[in-house]
């Protein structure tokens, strides 16, 4: 297994480290061509969503990026991810990938006095630590958009189909659960795939 | 692990990397450099070339002007404070500035004590010469460093020497045996548990970006493939010809700083780029205030 991490901006390398740590080689995405490789599953990491979203259209990877999505290929957004996933954002007219059935809210909580660390479920997993920075939170998720965790009431992560979207940065924590989570479902897609 | 201000801090500063820093003046080149791909903005009322060409005394910029940047933008919003200063440093936190920096660039307030930043929610940012000043300024509660440089010359020969320094210093620290590390601390008058972090993890405890003089996409990539995890870049842009153009090259120079094809193409044909000073030309050194 394989997983691509966009390396444009934020925090990729951390996202990688936490790969390395559950034995799974990455490689990274910095340019169209870059996306010739094979890979089974695809991280977009936390940074700047603006910053992400230019660059990505600009290197020539937004339709193809896009199209790979759709065709299922297994995604995971973390916070500036997120937003590049989300359908709508409520205090944004700039949309991305638009892929999923959420609505979503940029610097939902502020700026950095706003940013914050919490403990709370997550799908089955139980409590894990979630870390919050100049975060969105997400308003309404609708379709077959699946709400896994939530923060005062606030939805802060969702999967739809291979989609797996957290507000919070699970690779600034110790803890694997959520990436775990991820691989389980590029698992489920390869297995499918293979059939 | 409770609600650590030090590590969500350090965390923002994670986000930044890979991104470049702009010094913006108003809300519309503020405007400029978010369209560009600036991951964050540097709101000051002068950028460094016309603080240098002004000369006298140099503060924290008018809150009314820094409130008008926070307003126009959605990405994350700095702001200079001087050496020591805690006042205008409360004053920054009080209008909940994004990350502050205890700047060489401004006059320094104090000429022994550097701010006290454990005492602040708001992160710091802090020049460094080398890493015992990096070392220094994080163990006063700094969450991100960049190298001093000289700002407002377009000359990148500083942050190159700065930014060397401190990777050379990383690498013979990497290199000691154990019973080493108390002596490394001594001289470089720093507690032994941040010595024992660049020991065991070969970089510094927090994010480092480069600074001072980046002028060009190929400034900002040499930046990058000596070790910087972004840049920050201050006159080189808004001192240009075309601001906009040179703005995004730098941006797209830094996500891929690697590949000399496409840095080739980003050079080309981005009209003036900031006429400059040598450093034997200049009179007045801002990386030697505050140590």
């Amino acid at each position: 297994m394989r997983i691509a991490v966009l390396a444009l901006q934020g925090a990729f390398i951390e996202h990688e480290q936490m790969l390395e740590r559950l034995g799974v080689s990455s490689l990274e995405i910095r340019q169209k061509r870059d996306l010739e490789s094979s890979y089974d599953g695809l991280i977009i990491p936390g940074g700047e969503s603006t910053v992400q979203g230019k660059l990505v259209r600009e290197l020539g990877m937004f339709e193809p990026l896009k199209e790979q999505i759709e065709q299922g290929m297994p995604v995971f957004g973390t916070c500036a991810g997120l937003l590049l996933l989300a359908k709508e954002i409520e205090n944004d007219d700039r949309c991305h990938f638009a892929t999923m059935d959420i609505v979503a809210v940029r610097n939902a909580y502020g700026r950095q006095l706003g940013s914050f660390y919490t403990e709370a479920d997550f799908a089955n997993i139980g409590k894990i630590p979630m870390t919050f920075i100049r975060a969105p939170y997400i308003t309404k998720a609708s379709g077959n958009a699946e709400v896994l965790a939530a923060v005062d009431e606030k939805i802060v992560a969702v999967k739809q189909g291979n989609q797996l979207v957290t507000a919070f940065h699970p690779e600034l924590n110790d803890n694997i659960s959520v990436h775990n989570y991820f691989l389980q479902m590029v698992e489920e897609n390869n297995r499918r795939d293979n059939k | 692990m409770e609600n650590n201000r030090f590590e969500l801090n350090k965390n923002l500063a994670q986000m930044l990397k890979g991104g470049v820093i702009m010094d913006v003046t108003t809300p519309e080149q503020a405007k400029i450099a978010e369209a560009a791909g600036a991951c964050a903005v540097m709101a000051l009322e002068r950028i460094p070339a016309d603080i240098r060409a002004a000369g006298g005394v140099s503060r924290m910029s008018d809150p009314k002007m820094i409130k008008g940047i926070q307003n126009a933008v959605s990405i994350p919003v700095m702001a200079k404070c001087r050496i020591g200063h805690f006042a205008e440093a409360q004053i920054l936190q009080a209008i909940e500035i994004d990350y502050i920096d205890e700047s060489e660039v401004l006059s320094p307030a104090d000429d022994k004590y550097h701010i006290d930043k454990t005492k602040f929610d708001v992160p710091f940012v802090c020049g460094a010469k080398d890493l015992g000043e990096a070392l220094r300024r994080i163990n006063e509660g700094a969450s991100m460093i960049r190298t001093k440089g000289e700002p407002g010359t377009g000359d990148v020969v500083q942050a190159v020497r700065h930014m060397r320094l401190m990777q050379s210093e990383i690498r013979r620290i990497g290199s000691m045996a154990e019973d080493e590390l108390f002596d490394t601390a001594k001289q470089l008058q720093v507690p032994y548990e941040l010595v024992q972090y660049v020991h065991e993890h070969k970089k510094l405890p927090v994010v480092n970006f480069a600074a001072g003089g980046v002028a060009t996409p190929a400034d900002a990539a040499l930046m990058m493939q000596l070790g910087a995890e972004g840049v920050f870049v201050g006159s080189g842009i808004f001192k240009s010809g075309n601001p906009e153009k040179r703005a995004a090259a730098i941006v797209k120079a830094v996500t891929n700083f690697n590949d000399a094809k496409l840095l080739a193409e980003l050079s080309e044909d981005l009209g003036e780029a900031m006429v400059g000073i040598n450093e034997q030309e200049i009179e007045l050194l801002m990386a030697e205030r505050g140590k």
